[in-house]
């Protein structure tokens, strides 16, 4: 069948320039370069450009620029050109159309519409140059009550939130030193009854988001945990497993437990510092996750602990999980599993009932809820769903913090916001809304190269991210990878330090869920009234 | 001599010499609270766990208390545990606690009513005899222990099990054998719905479960790997059994059925096959076990026929997307 879909891209190739190195053919996964043998000259196969920009960058004499193909269908503003385009390519193939990477549609970006305050004359700025800037963030549940014994501090209980004296019953968590908590942290869990996992520490509140090995390469996985001990935070495994070569960056890994239970046994779950149960996933709410058999190669296989060649089917479900009950269960069960010494994080996708939902979660036991709004990225996901299905991050997590704050639960869960953070702002304006830290995907992906492209669920990524073919994942170091995250967290954390200082705050416990410290620009009351905050100028 | 020794010692000689007064054992137990195996020694051992409820008991003398109140050894080095009115955690942490002293190879808990996730965290090869009826998840991302129940078991018996054994003389309820990646689950009885939902195998970990009777419907769904085997023994002459939707989605493993199956009871994504001699082989082997293990006649299953379901392809749904050569 001759394909009806035009090219989306235009490659523009600067015969001045070019010498005929041949790099972009090579360079290319997706096959648009050649050599014509006949005419002695460099051609490109356009319709099968996916604008990755990979053969630009590499290119020695910059002899390519890759544009929009600017051939253009008569304007409609109901038949836009991205609906023609699918509607032609389901008519050749009869299928799902995939995509990858977040939600690209353009939905309302909360942060855009959100700023952050800065101290001026009375409650002067800090200068983070000069002073201690504290980003440091614990997760998991917090006490209810505590109560301070003999050592640095002084005898003597403290009242820790509105809601709950401390006054001291046996079985309460005693903190006696600072060093009581950098080590073993809270031992009560929030009921004041049985011991609670101590929370984990983490330096910045940036931790690295769940993106399973077979979505993205070995290498990229390896990168991802080296830059999370780097700058000691926590990069979190996905639900592919987790490769026996990595296993020692445990105390800053999170695993995950999803619906097919990829590489889950018992080591796994005693070795890693979080465990976290996947409900959902922001770009695809309500859906099972599909790796292709061909991208289960024999280290994916080894990994995921099923035969080569097989799908990976994670179904829609968890197949004992149908209500709040079960997820305690379930909970419960990775907590004996792990000798009630780690926190239990539960993720869900933001969907229209988040906060209801968040609250029941904190209920049935979990120590961390994790929100992943709808422009999370994934490796391969129905379009249909991922630019239609689930809610904005920014809603998900005001209404979410708001709720249980009302229920008096707040402390007994940390919360983690994820979802299409784009830079340091987007995240201390997270944390102004309630979130004990976000995850970062998509920005780490981009710090090694990706240009979200999407075409992340061919496999073919020419970034070496997304790829299965060993020859293409070798292409990307590892330590190439995990400086260049590093980096990036790095900097954010500057930026965050600068910001922070600015409202004159010296420590992120200040900020978090201080929405004073966010005002709405452009936005309906209802928007406002959902976040939380109030108009600029008001 | 360690602390953890003298405890199992002590308790030894508590049993044989004072057995009848099980009531004042508070003051001389308080060093066993301290073994130190959770770092952690100012625990109530109470929980919230999942809907349990707590049975209070007045345990002042803490874990170690506790400890020597529930467990006996006797002589031939068996620990007998009393489950009353304990709760899930209880149970489990007291199960924990004399497994990691290493010196008992065998525990038998009496008056098991509901208790959870019994095996979990186990993490050792151990004889555990359950009297009574545990509750959900026994057995839960188990790694090791062979756990015997004489009753019946509950739901999700075997989720997400590495290895191990687990022979319930009795019935088990739904969801047994959920994403099991290894060791093996005898039922004497029959099984609820979902059975071996998403059961997987890799290289040699090869999950088995043999079940005596008959299964509820969508036996085998999604199932990846692994080998499960339907015995039928409970069904009348003639009658054949009842389960729909056996294998929806199965893209792995091998399922053997003892006894007539209707092509409308199965799923889309399987076929039936006569088992080869590998087949029969592996049947065999785990017939023998389950003989041997129920005192059922041997001969009598032997010499029967065996259908063999095994998936159609490895890739279900392999042309459900509108994947193209080229990107795009
Ligand atoms: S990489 Fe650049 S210089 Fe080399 S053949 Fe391609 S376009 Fe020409
Ligand atoms: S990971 Fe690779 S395939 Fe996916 S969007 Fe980024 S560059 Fe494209």
């Amino acid at each position: 069948m001759k394909s009806y879909i035009p090219p989306q891209f235009t490659v523009e190739r600067d015969d001045r320039r070019c010498n005929m190195c041949r790099i972009c053919v090579e360079e290319c996964s997706f096959g648009v370069h050649y050599y014509d043998e006949k005419r002695k000259t460099m051609r490109a196969r356009e319709e099968r450009c996916v604008g990755c920009h990979r053969c630009s960058t590499f290119c020695p004499t910059r002899a390519l620029t890759i544009r929009t193909h600017p051939a253009e269908f008569r304007p409609n503003a109901n038949w836009r050109p991205e609906f023609i385009l699918d509607i032609k390519k389901q008519a050749e193939t009869g299928g799902i159309v995939l995509t990858g990477m977040g939600c690209d549609k353009p939905y309302r970006i909360y942060w855009d519409h959100l700023v952050l305050n800065a101290s001026q004359v009375t409650n002067p700025s800090i200068d983070p140059l000069r002073e201690p800037m504290e980003l440091r963030t614990y997760l998991g549940a917090r006490p209810s009550r505590f109560e301070l014994t003999e050592g640095n501090w002084p005898v003597g209980c403290g009242e820790m939130d509105g809601t709950h004296t401390l006054h001291g019953t046996d079985g309460v968590h005693r903190i006696g030193a600072d060093d009581a908590r950098e080590t073993s942290g809270f031992d009560v869990s929030p009921d004041g009854a049985s011991p609670a996992p101590p929370p984990v520490r983490v330096e910045v509140p940036i931790l690295l988001a769940a993106m399973s090995f077979g979505a993205v390469s070995f290498q990229v996985h390896r990168a991802l945990m080296q830059a999370a001990q780097e700058v000691g935070t926590l990069c979190n495994t996905g639900e592919g497993g987790w490769p026996a070569e990595l296993r020692g960056f445990g105390r800053h890994v999170i695993v995950q437990c999803a619906s097919g239970r990829f590489g889950v046994d018992a080591d796994y779950l005693n070795e890693a510092a979080i465990v976290e149960i996947k409900i959902g996933q922001g770009a695809k709410p309500g859906i099972g996750g599909h790796l292709p058999g061909e991208k289960v190669t024999e280290a994916v296989a080894k990994t995921r602990m099923i035969p080569p060649g097989t799908d990976a089917l994670s179904p829609a479900p968890q197949h004992d999980i149908y209500s709040i009950e079960d997820l305690a269960t379930l909970i419960y069960a990775l907590k004996e599993a792990t000798n009630y010494e780690k926190p239990v994080a539960v993720k869900i996708a933001a969907v229209h009932n988040a906060a209801a939902i968040a609250s029941g979660i904190v209920r049935a036991g979990a120590d961390i809820v994790v929100l992943d709004g709808f422009r999370g990225g994934t490796g391969a996901a129905p379009k249909i769903i991922r630019d239609n299905v689930g809610i904005p991050i920014e809603l998900a997590l005001a209404s979410a913090d708001a709720r249980l704050r009302a229920e008096g639960i707040r402390h007994k869960a940390s919360i983690i916001a994820s979802g299409g953070f784009r830079n340091s702002a987007d995240v201390l304006k997270a944390i102004a809304l309630g979130a004990d830290a976000v995850y970062i995907g998509t920005a780490s992906l981009i710090a090694m190269g990706c240009t979200l492209c999407q075409q992340c669920y061919t496999g073919k990524c020419a970034w070496g991210i997304a790829a299965s073919d060993p020859k293409l994942a070798e292409r990307l170091d590892p330590e190439v990878a995990a400086r260049r995250v590093v980096n990036l967290i790095n900097g954010w954390s500057l930026e965050m330090k600068e910001m922070l200082g600015g409202m004159g705050i010296n420590a992120i416990e200040s900020l978090r869920g201080n929405r004073l410290h966010l005002r709405g620009i452009g936005l309906e009351d209802w928007e406002l009234e959902v976040l939380g905050v109030r108009g600029a100028g008001t | 001599m360690s602390l953890r020794t003298s405890w199992i010692d002590r308790t030894d000689r508590i049993d044989r010499t004072n057995s009848a007064d099980r009531t004042d054992r508070t003051d001389r137990t308080d060093w066993t609270g301290r073994t130190g195996w959770t770092g952690r020694t100012d625990c109530s051992g109470r929980t919230a766990g999942a809907g349990d409820s707590h049975a209070e008991g007045g345990r002042q003398g803490g874990r170690g208390a506790e400890r020597a109140r529930r467990a006996f050894m006797n002589e031939s080095g068996t620990l007998t545990v009393d489950a009353q009115g304990l709760s899930s955690r209880e149970l489990n942490y007291l199960l924990r606690a004399c497994a990691l002293d290493r010196v008992c190879g065998e525990i038998s808990v009496k008056n098991v009513a509901g208790q959870r996730y019994i095996g979990t965290n186990l993490r050792r090869s151990l004889n555990l005899e359950i009297y009574g009826t545990p509750g959900s998840d026994l057995g839960a991302f188990m790694d090791g222990p062979r756990i015997t129940v004489f009753g019946n078991a509950q739901d999700c018996v075997g989720n997400t099990m590495t290895s191990g054994e687990i022979v319930v003389h009795g019935r088990a309820g739904d969801v047994v054998a959920m994403s099991m990646r290894g060791g093996a689950i005898f039922v004497r009885d029959d099984v609820g719905s979902r059975c071996a939902i998403h059961m997987k195998e890799y290289g040699d970990r090869k999950p088995l479960v043999v079940i005596g009777g008959t299964a509820h419907d969508f036996l085998g769904e999604y199932m990846a790997g692994g080998t499960v085997i339907m015995l039928g023994l409970g069904l009348a002459p003639g009658e054949g059994h009842r389960a729909c939707f056996i294998g929806t989605g199965m893209h792995g493993g091998r399922i053997f059925v003892r006894g007539s199956i209707e092509a409308h009871q199965l799923g889309r994504e399987v076929e039936v096959v006569d088992p080869d001699s590998r087949d029969q082989e592996t049947i065999m082997c785990a017939v023998e076990r389950f003989c041997t293990l129920f005192g059922t006649d041997f001969a009598e299953i032997a010499n029967s026929r065996f259908l063999k379901l095994h998936p159609r392809s490895h890739r279900p749904y392999g042309r459900f997307y509108a994947a193209r050569d080229s990107g795009g």
